[in-house]
């Protein structure tokens, strides 16, 4: 199994709190770069510099969904909101843990619960305390939680929480160890905080001011029994070059190129168009004058669930497809 | 310069221009430099006492939520929207009250078709705006015509008043009551440089803080506002957000911003340090000009101290005098921390 990819879905990192994600990337990145720095928010930007004076920006959101502990009541149980969007649904019964290691399970109220009802109110989390003194001697207020991490192999395919969007971090690394030439400064952004509004996307290409951008992120597939409508895209038929989706209309030359690359180095790759969604494209696009972009998507069947699950061919495709993009560009 | 002089003044998202002329007034006296910007903004620039640097970024907004007027019926009624699709006021509890309208601040109810002549129906649906009109008592379109136009502005109509245990009732505590508060930290010194912006059109979307968010190099940003309190009644403790007298509410996350993890911790530890009343702001809700100023133009680390208020966003909001007091306490013991 891909070790990067298995260190990376393992690692706690909601939105606002990356910290353990952003220092095993470090780990990983670090003999492929030259420069390493963070900001306020907690974006870690590692950077392979070149000599042309062209920005090429790269980005990977490091951060996944989790929950928020808003209060914790009187008999030890805790009241939460989301992080990122985080389906009810998708969440009872699951396990979870914290930063520090407790553990806990999504219950649920059961009286007086529509099953239309998609938020949380009605969501709590028990982590066997048995008072709020208790609880609160456990976690803390604003502390949060994530599904327990748990890998699962399936042949070439792989699922697990947090697949979005460690695997576009793990296509990041991967790429750059694969680069053998790149004339330009290829800014590596594991952006923060995507999951709550492309927020540290936003503020790294502002400072970056990129000639380019390309974001890496899972994209939601068509091909499960009944499953996503009007999705072309399926696990297994390769990278998906991005064309569209509601925060982003990649650059149409920036689509050619990528498409071009894939061609040439003969990696395995599919169009995508979502109805919905958002990458971190959407802010790097719209930054300062205005920044080309484009995205290649790794294809991932349920999403924002606890069993996210990839074709590694797709991911290595990814890979080849961007590592050959950025020596041509 | 009392809170009832900022609450009084006129300043719905977009017609600020009273409310800023007093700010700039009252900050000229204290500030080193005061400026604003092309929105409308305020800054008031303090120097520190330990030697210039990076400022710190302390923001509260100046607009109030409020309506526009859209058009004057043949009635004589006048037809109004909300300003700003973000300002949200529940509809429900609007009718009935008083504002406000246009630069000669016409006095105007708000009003609906009378209960009594509803339908069954029509009082079981939830009212809307458009619904609703605003009556200045005149008698046709034309007499209308002659005090109102379309474009003129309306604000809720409430002086503010002392009321029960310590508490104030107002319109626009949100945010007058930051306001009031940044302009009493302008009159004091502190180590550290520090703007003190006063935002536009917050109720709109944050427009004035992301203008703002370009104008300084901050790395610490503080919002002060004023977020809903929803301690009364049989409200479930989940749901309360936050209650009145128990100090200043430190936010960890809203649906703008997730507070900045050192800078929140910091802020707890000088509250705790200095005898400050603080609590969460257990809930995850709203937005604010933190949502702007954390990632425009850089990343800024972010938190937001709040004061609580009670029926926020309507015409009459309640908060205690402990908590605002609270809110000044922090940022000014926070601001006197920095070196």
């Amino acid at each position: 199994m891909n070790d990067i990819l298995f260190k990376l879905l393992t690692a706690y990192g909601p939105s606002g709190r990356e910290n353990q994600v952003s220092a095993i990337i470090e780990e990983l990145v670090r003999p492929y770069v030259d420069e390493i720095q963070t900001d306020a928010l907690l974006n870690l930007i590692a950077i392979k510099r070149g000599t042309s004076g062209k920005r090429v920006m790269l980005a990977a959101h490091m951060d996944q969904i989790g929950y928020v502990v808003v209060s914790a009541d009187e008999k030890g149980f805790l009241r939460v909101a989301m992080v990122g969007g985080v389906p009810r649904a998708n969440s009872i019964y699951r396990q979870v843990v914290f930063e520090n290691g407790v553990c806990g399970v999504v219950g649920t109220e059961l009286q007086d619960v529509d099953a239309s009802d998609t938020a949380l109110k009605k969501i709590f989390i028990d982590i066997g305390a048995k008072s709020r003194e208790e609880a609160l001697s456990m976690v803390n207020i604003g502390d949060m939680a994530v599904f327990k991490p748990s890998v699962c192999a399936h042949k070439n395919r792989v699922s697990s929480p947090a697949m979005d969007n460690r695997a576009g971090c793990a296509l990041i690394i991967m790429a750059l160890k694969l680069l053998t030439d790149c004339p330009h400064d290829v800014y590596c952004v594991f952006t923060s905080q995507e999951e709550v509004g492309l927020r540290g996307a936003t503020a790294a290409a502002h400072g970056i001011n990129p000639d380019i951008g390309i974001a890496l992120d899972v994209t939601s597939v068509g091909d499960t029994p009944k499953g996503v409508r009007n999705s072309a895209v399926a696990l297994g038929e390769g990278i998906a070059v991005k064309i569209m989706d509601s925060s982003v209309i990649c650059t149409p030359w920036i689509v050619e190129k990528l498409e071009a690359a894939a061609e040439k180095c003969g990696a395995k790759h599919q169009r995508e168009v979502l109805e919905a969604g958002g990458t971190d494209a959407g802010a790097i696009q719209k930054t300062r004058m205005g920044v080309p972009s484009g995205v290649l998507s790794i294809p991932c069947r349920y999403i924002h669930s606890a069993s996210e699950m990839i074709d590694l061919d797709d991911l290595e495709a990814g890979a080849k497809l961007l590592s050959t993009f950025l020596a041509d560009y | 310069m009392v809170l009832s002089e900022l609450t009084a003044i006129p300043g719905v998202s977009g017609n600020e221009r009273k409310i800023r002329e007093k700010i700039i007034s009252e900050a000229r006296e204290y500030a080193h430099e005061v400026k604003t910007d092309k929105i409308g903004n305020v800054y008031a620039y303090k120097k520190g006492t330990a030697g210039s640097g990076a400022p710190v970024l302390l923001c509260a907004h100046m607009d109030e939520v409020g309506f526009i007027v859209k058009g004057v019926r043949d009635d004589g009624l006048i037809a109004y929207e909300p300003v700003g699709s973000m300002s949200s006021i529940d509809a429900r509890i609007v009718v009935s009250k008083p504002v406000k309208v246009g630069e000669n601040a016409v006095n105007g109810i708000i009003g609906a078709k009378a209960i009594h002549l509803q339908s069954p129906d029509e009082r079981t649906q939830p009212l809307t705006h458009d619904k609703l009109f605003i009556d200045i008592g005149a008698k046709d379109k034309q007499s209308a015509e002659k005090l109102i136009k379309p474009g003129d502005f309306a604000a809720f109509d409430e002086a503010c008043e002392e009321f029960g245990d310590g508490l104030v009732k107002s319109k626009a505590l949100d945010d007058r009551v930051g306001v009031y508060n940044l302009l009493r930290i302008l009159q004091n010194e502190y180590p550290v440089d520090v703007v003190c912006a006063f935002t536009v059109q917050e109720e709109c979307g944050l427009f004035g803080a992301r203008v703002a968010a370009r104008q300084y190099n901050a790395d610490t940003v503080i919002v002060l506002e004023g977020t809903s309190a929803n301690d009364i009644g049989d409200v479930p403790e989940h749901f309360r957000v936050c209650s009145l007298n128990e100090g200043v509410a430190i936010s960890f996350m809203d649906n703008s911003s997730i507070a900045n993890v050192p800078l929140r911790s910091k802020l707890i530890s000088v509250a705790e340090a200095s005898g400050i009343r603080w609590q969460h702001k257990a809930y995850v809700a709203g937005g604010n000009d933190a949502g702007a100023l954390q990632t425009i133009g850089g990343a800024r680390a972010v938190c937001v101290l709040s004061v609580p208020c009670r029926y926020i966003h309507s015409p009459v909001s309640v908060a205690a005098f402990s908590d605002i007091d609270a809110q000044f306490a922090l940022a000014d013991a926070f601001l006197k921390s920095c070196n």
